[in-house]
Order: C-alpha cells, then structure tokens, then sequence
C-alpha cells in the first residue's frame, strides 16, 4: 500500500455541511493546513435542506428575548436531559455566529427598521428564528461555501496557490479512522469517482458528518445520512451518547409515495398554518401534556388572537416540540381519523392570503405544485411523520468538541448532548455554527499543543482499511451472494417497523434478532463492476455503518424505560424522573462488540436552575436533585 | 397505478458508452430519479448517478431527459405518455465520468473566479442594516441550487468548448450581479469585470438559462440585461468615455 495516494494536513474536517465548513473556516483562520472532505459536491450537504432557520436570541422582533430564555426553551424541548453546558454555550453563542454570517455575505429577510426578520418556531417562546423564505440552510450553506473560497482566493493571492492552506475534497468517502496509540494520526478514504483510496495524515480530526436517518423507511434525509460519523467515531474508540433519540418530524410529506418523508417546514404552522383531522377538529388542542400546560392556548379564540398579540395571548399547540406534535399526528391516524394518504391535513390556505404564502413559503409552494398536484395557497397539505434527525450522537466536551479519543472531535447532528432527548426546530443550524467554530478551536488548540513528531499512520492499518474496503468485490466462500440494496431496504424497515415512533420491549428484541441477521449477511455482500463510480458499492461500504449505528439505536431504546422526547415507549408511556440524569453510552468492548453502559449526565448549575420556576422544576427534577435544589440555594426555583 | 416504461440510459464512460434499453415499472405519482433508483435496484447496481436531497433542493441530480436538460428529481413520470420512451443522458456540456455523472469541476474554478463580497470597514457584526427591498434583488439569484442546468444549456460553451476559459457561464453571472447589488458589498467594479474578465458579451440573450432554471430565477431578465447594460452605459456611453480618457486616475 505504499503506493496508494497521501496527504498531509493539520487537521482534516469530514463533511462539508454547515458544522464542517464552520469549523474548518476556524481551523484555517486559527493557522491550521485543513483538508475538508464531503462525500457529495461542495455545497450539497444535507444542511441545504434546513427550511425554517436558524435560532438566535437576537431580540430584533421582540427585545424581550435573551439567551436565558433561550436557554430555557432547549432544555425544555429536550426534556432537561440536555448537557446543560451545551446549552448554555449554544444559547450564548448563537446571536454572535449569526451577525457573522452577514459579514460573509449573508443575506437573511429583514425587520422594518432593516435588521434580521425572526420567525415563530416549535417551543420557542418568541420569534427567535433568523431565516431566508423557507430555504434557510441553502443561504447558510452557500454563505460558508463563499467565505471558504474567499479564503482560498486570500491564500491563492499570497501564495500563488489558492489549495495552499484549505482544500475541499469533493466525492470522497472516508472508511477508517487512523490512530496510533490510541491517538488520531489520520483517515482512510476513497475517491468515489474512481475508486482510488487517498490516506491523510493528520493528527486532528473533526467529524461533521451528519445523522443516521437513511437507516429508516421514511426519512427527510438524502442517501449520505448513514451514521459515518458516529460508525468510525465507535471504532476509534468514542463512546456515542442517547442514541436512542430519534426525532420524526412531524409533518413529511404522505403522497404520493416516491416522496413520502420529504420536509414540510415547521414554518407553515409558525406562520399561521394549522393541524385538522379527516373530521375538521384542530385536534392538538387535545394533545398539550402536563409539562406544557399553561404555556400554550386552551381554544381556538386565543391561539388565533397569539399571531397578533403574543405579549397578551398563549401559543397554539400546533407549536409544541416536534415530538409531541409528531406523537399527537401518529395517535390521529391510528385512530383512524387521518386523510386519505395516511396522514393529517396541514392547512395554510385559509389562514394567509395566497400571495402571502408563496412570499413566505415559496419552496413548499413549488415543492407540492411540482411533486403531488397541491397548490397550497388553495387547499390543504397531506402530512404525516417522517425520521428526521438524530439527537444522540459522539460523546464531547462542551466546550471544545473533543471526544474521548485524543485528536478526535465532532460537531453537528454527529455530536450528542445538546438537544437531549428531543431538539427544537431551528435550533439544528445554530448548533452546526456555534459547535463547529468551537470544534475548529479545539483541534487547533490540541494540534498547537502536540510534540513535535505526531502520531504516525501505520502500514498496516492502511493494508487492513484497504481490505475491508474491497471485501464486497470478492466473493464470500460460504452462503449466499447477498445484494447491497436489499440489505438496505429490509434494514429500513425493521427500523421503522421495530424501532420507530412508538416502541415496544418485544419489538424492540425482536429488532436486534434482526439486525444480528443482516449484519451476517452483511459480511456476504457481493458487488458487480468495477470501482468507478459504483452506487452498490459505495452503498455497501455505507451498510456496516448503518447497521453499527441502528443496533446502538435499538439497545438504548430498548434499555430506557420510560418516554421522553423522541423516545416513547407504549409499555412505559411516562416520563420518569429517575430517568432524568441517566445517558445511555455505548462503545466497543476490547472485541469489538458494542456494550451500553449508564452514565450520570453533568449537573445543572445553580445559576441556570435558577432561571426556572420550582414549579416546573418538580415536573422534571428527581427527588434527589430537587432536595438538594432548595436549602442550598434559595435563589433556584424563585 | 403501475406501468412497464421504456427507458433508453446511457451507459458507459470517457472513452466509451451508449444507449441501452430497459424496461422498468413505474409507479404513480413517481419522478424520472424514482425509475433510476428502481433500475440500481433491480437491473443495474452499478448505474452511476449522482443525486442526494430529492427534493428539488440541492441540484445534484442534473441530467438530460429526452434531451432537455432537467432535475432528475423533480421530472415527473406523469408528463410522458406510458408508451413513450424516456431517454436519460448526462449533461453533454461536461465531460462524462460514468454513465449518468459528469465531471462539474468546471463550475467550481469558475467560482473560485469571481472576487467574494467584500464586507464594509468598520461596520460591526450585528450593526449590519439593509431594507428588504434591497436585499430581495440579491435574494432572488441567492435562490440558485448550483443545479448547473444553465451552464449545460448555454450554447458558448455546450457548442463551442474552446469558450470555456474565456466563459464563466450564466450561473456565475448571476453570483457577479448578486455582489454588485449587494447593499453592503463595498467592491468596485463588478459588472465591468464581468463584461472584461468573465465573458458576459459573449452571451447574446437567448434565455435557454432561464428557461431551464428549476428555480425559476429570471436570470438573463433580472441579472444579465441589467449588467450588460450597466457595461454599456460605462464603456460605450460617448461622454462616460470621454470623460474617462480625460479625468482618467493617475495610477
């Protein structure tokens, strides 16, 4: 393997969606040779699918808002299982990463007065949500992509060479994380278009590669969504926190079924659009649990008057978090009070004028004309829950991205932590800006901080990655030839089946039995043609790490029992507050298999407790914590 | 509702390819990229085909359906008849990489060409204040997925590849007069070095870029005319000329 093509770089960012490129504009501009590889073209990161926007507690459409009532808002949304100082940082930092957008060129709807516009969103309590129509993530997306080349073009003027300190690596898929000694010395990867492997050597690595969701039937995610991150991060070494949480969003489309999964954005209920049943009946009225009551409007008057005058009125329940939302829609359909297709009816129509609409929504206006015949400024939207996004992902540190593994970071959906067991919409984008700029610190503090000689990539491990890689060309001695896209779909739907919305102990076993079977036949994947540009073979590669990550899914899932977020369970439907300060940590036993372990989650400080009421706390503390909350500190829980 | 289509797909590589039939169901309601996938599926799991969000979003899956250049995700079977053949071709104003992908790099020099926005001095992240109306003329070519349908289709460069380095094409026209009408960007000269650097007069208005966009921006209305005519008013305008020769800067 001495002959297979090499790079050397400081650090070494794998994907290019909003928290790669962020962090690799860090790492750059902290003086790091960076390297950005994106499995699809620059630019085409599932980040460009973001609708709605991005949250910051800016305060330019009501000054009432402020980070604490940010802060606030995600521990709601998920639940108090958050790590709080993630939170915190996130809440902190957002309105910052924002402004900075601007000075890349980013151009965000305005307020009169010619500030960033800020729109309603699920479990925000004020118009918290910096956007562009309905495409928000394109505008981020597109920003970075420009900041990135305006960087380049700085380079190419200094040196000639515009690739000199940050190149983009497009159409290339990283197989295997290298260490030595237990620390990052590298990756392993392809080039998708010809099948030629490229090593790179670096001693810091920043995993930015997205969610899991193509593991599941109905998803809003594209093909690139296949758990990499969170795969090689395990076999590095890394622990992965809360896998269990899977957000479906709410409202994805149900017809016709060639797009069933795709997004309709939270911003059609944010901007008025309501939630009827096959029989007329804004049923959400009937879904606001405990936690939520009080916060939002008890009949149709109030939450209608809330779009005019939120200071005197409560927000309709249609913009409750994503999960209860989620849950609600699912109970509906079961009920057998759902539309045609399977799902509930989404109108906008009657509650904006047409030209409005497509002022405000004008992809999800295209998106219905073009793909299912509606036109939305007319008639109702047909919508049902689709897989969405993952909360769970690679253990870190709050402030500096690091995972366990020296060397090794990760910012984004890949990361774990900060939304708890369900994430706010909105708050996905902010996340991506605030943790890849401080995962782009953290390597470069950790490369600045390394000896001399950096960990070396070893021969071995090169001929070893190179192996497992072609493994599906050869034929397997024993069974059967088993096809890539088969394996595929029958995995997707034992996870929607098994370990969907609604979950159930037996399913649950029955789910792993399952997995253990197709992770045999796995091992018997035979591809045809050759290494250039081969969609079954790249889909195979992909395979193992679906199926690494459905299994941690499926025995977290199965391991908490309780309901809390994107984690309900019919045979334990409550939340329980026991459950509060335990994350499920999975990693690899020294052979290889994944064992999960309970972990305590870090405490929330006194001064963040303090921005509750004690009585929403007892809704969500445990005993212990709650005893200790009072005597201690007479200021928490005013 | 299901029927057996008839597709024709080019299959092959730089140095070789051509059409190959099949015969694949669809189904109702399903895109051109719905029949492909079914076809990696079932018959040909080596098919090549680039796409990712399938949603009309991202602008990775462009090809040529029966010629006409078009987002795979967003052609829907309905608008052929069941007896039609559908013929799918990668994008012939970029060189083939296998079967249904091309090689796009093209684009991206170019965009690596156009000079990025250019923040104004001592304006603080935060302060930034732009009305709507000024910021939506910027918006509307901000709306570009980076699809490429419009580079495909320009004929200075689909017909004639020696345009190429002189061409950046109709998408990065659009990114020079996004900049230029920028509120905030503070470089000089945008639409001229469009005109001397990036071959705007080589466009001669025929609008197959805005036909094509599935964006539906107005590209040669709204972003080409307008630079073009700010070239003239600058370049040819007798008196600006003048007025240049005489009041020239000492450089």
């Amino acid at each position: 393997m001495s002959d297979v093509e090499r790079h050397a770089y400081d650090c070494l960012v794998i994907g290019a969606g909003g928290a790669g490129l962020r962090a690799a504009i860090e790492a750059r501009e902290r003086g790091l040779r960076t390297a950005i590889i994106c499995k699809s073209l620059f630019g085409k990161a599932h980040t460009v699918m973001a609708e709605g926007g991005i949250a910051a507690s800016m305060g330019n459409v009501n000054s009432r808002d402020s980070w604490e009532v940010h802060f606030r808002d995600t521990m709601r949304g998920g639940k108090f299982l958050n790590n709080p100082r993630m939170a915190e940082l996130h809440a902190k930092e957002a309105p910052q990463r924002v402004w900075e957008l601007e000075t890349y060129g980013a151009l965000f709807d305005r307020t009169p007065d010619g500030r960033i516009s800020q729109r309603n969103f699920g479990g925000h309590e004020y118009p918290r949500l910096a956007h562009v129509g309905d495409r928000t993530g394109l505008e981020l997306i597109r920003t970075l992509q420009q900041k990135i080349v305006s960087l380049q073009q700085a380079d190419g003027r200094e040196s000639g060479d515009l690739d000199a300190r940050l190149r983009v690596f497009a159409e290339v898929t990283v197989t295997d994380l290298l260490t030595e000694e237990g620390r990052i010395s590298g990756a392993f990867a392809y080039y998708r278009e010809s099948g030629r492997f490229v090593v790179f050597e670096a001693p810091a690595v920043i995993l930015a590669t997205g969610g899991i969701c193509k593991s599941f039937k109905v998803t809003s995610n594209s093909w690139e969504y296949t758990g990499d991150g969170q795969a090689l991060a395990l076999r590095a070494g890394a622990a992965l926190v809360n896998m269990e949480f899977v957000q479906f969003h709410p409202t994805g489309m149900v017809w016709p079924p060639s797009v069933k999964g795709i997004l309709v954005t939270e911003s059609v209920r944010g901007d008025g659009g309501v939630l009827r049943n096959s029989e007329g009946r804004r049923f959400m009225f009937d879904y606001v649990p405990d936690v939520f009551r009080g916060q939002y409007a008890e009949s149709e008057d109030e939450a209608d008057r809330w779009y005019e005058d939120p200071d005197n009125n409560k927000r309709p329940p249609e913009l409750l978090p994503r999960d209860e939302v989620a849950r609600a829609i699912n109970s509906e359909v079961k009920e057998g009070r759902g539309t045609p297709h399977g799902g509930v009816f989404l109108d906008v129509s009657t509650r904006l004028p047409a030209d409005e609409i497509v002022r405000r929504l004008p992809s999800m206006y295209h998106q219905f004309k073009e793909l299912a015949d509606v036109d939305i400024t007319a008639e109702p939207m047909e919508v049902g829950p689709t897989c969405h996004y993952v909360m769970g992902g690679v253990e870190v540190d709050a402030d500096t991205a690091a995972t366990a593994v020296p060397g090794l970071f990760a910012a984004g959906e890949v990361a774990g932590g900060l939304h708890g067991s369900n994430r706010l919409g909105g708050n996905s984008l902010s996340d991506l800006l605030v943790f890849g700029k401080r995962a782009g610190d953290g390597a470069a503090d950790y490369v600045s901080s390394l000896p001399q000689t950096r960990p070396q990539v070893r021969d071995e491990d090169v001929e070893h990655a190179a192996q497992t890689a072609l493994a599906p060309f050869a034929a397997p001695t024993l069974g059967a030839f088993e096809n890539p896209y088969t394996i595929h779909t029958e995995l997707q739907q034992t996870m929607n089946d098994l370990v969907g919305i609604i979950r159930r102990e037996s399913e649950m076993i029955e789910a792993l039995q399952r997995l253990s079977k197709l992770e045999a036949r796995e091992r018997d994947v035979v591809v045809e043609g050759h290494r250039q540009f081969n969609p079954g073979w790249h889909l195979a590669l992909d395979l193992r790490n679906m199926l690494l990550v459905s299994r941690c899914i499926a025995m977290a899932a199965l391991e908490r029992t309780e309901s809390r977020g994107g984690h309900t369970r019919e045979d334990h439907p409550d939340m329980d507050a026991r459950w509060r300060d335990v994350n499920l940590v999975c990693r690899f036993d020294d052979k290889g298999e994944v064992v999960l372990q309970r972990e305590m989650l870090p405490a929330i400080r006194p001064e963040l407790l303090a921005l509750f009421e004690r009585s929403e706390l007892t809704k969500y503390l445990t005993e212990d914590e709650l005893s200790r909350l009072s005597p201690l500190d007479p200021e928490a829980g005013r | 509702m299901s029927y057996e289509g008839s597709f024709r797909v080019w299959r092959g590589d730089d140095d070789a390819g051509g059409l190959v039939d099949y015969q694949v169901e669809v189904n109702d309601g399903e895109v051109v990229l719905d029949v492909i996938h079914r076809l990696q599926a079932t018959q040909a799991p080596d098919l090549a085909v680039r796409w990712n969000c399938k949603a009309g979003k991202c602008g990775s899956c462009s090809a040529e359906v029966n010629g006409r250049p078009r987002l795979l995700c967003m052609t829907r079977m309905s608008t052929f008849s069941p007896d039609e053949v559908v013929t799918v071709t990668p994008l012939r104003t970029f060189p083939v990489l296998r079967d249904l992908v091309t090689d796009v790099s093209f684009n991206y020099e170019k965009a690596r060409e156009i000079p990025a926005f250019e923040p104004p001095k001592g304006v603080a992240p935060g302060d930034y204040r732009m009305a709507q109306v000024d910021v939506g003329r910027s918006q509307e070519f901000r709306k570009c997925i980076e699809c490429f349908l419009c580079q495909d289709v320009c004929h200075v460069i689909r017909d004639h590849e020696q345009n190429k380095p002189a061409f950046a094409g109709p998408r990065f026209f659009i990114r020079i007069a996004e900049l230029d009408m920028h509120p905030l960007d503070t470089r000089e000269g945008r639409a001229e070095a469009a005109q001397d650097e990036h071959g705007l007069g080589l466009c001669n208005i025929t609008k197959c870029c805005t036909e094509v966009c599935p964006e539906g921006i107005k590209i040669t209305d709204n972003g080409i005319i307008p630079m073009k005519e700010r070239v003239v008013d600058r370049k040819y305008d007798p008196l600006v000329w003048l007025g240049s020769k005489i009041f020239r800067r000492q450089t």
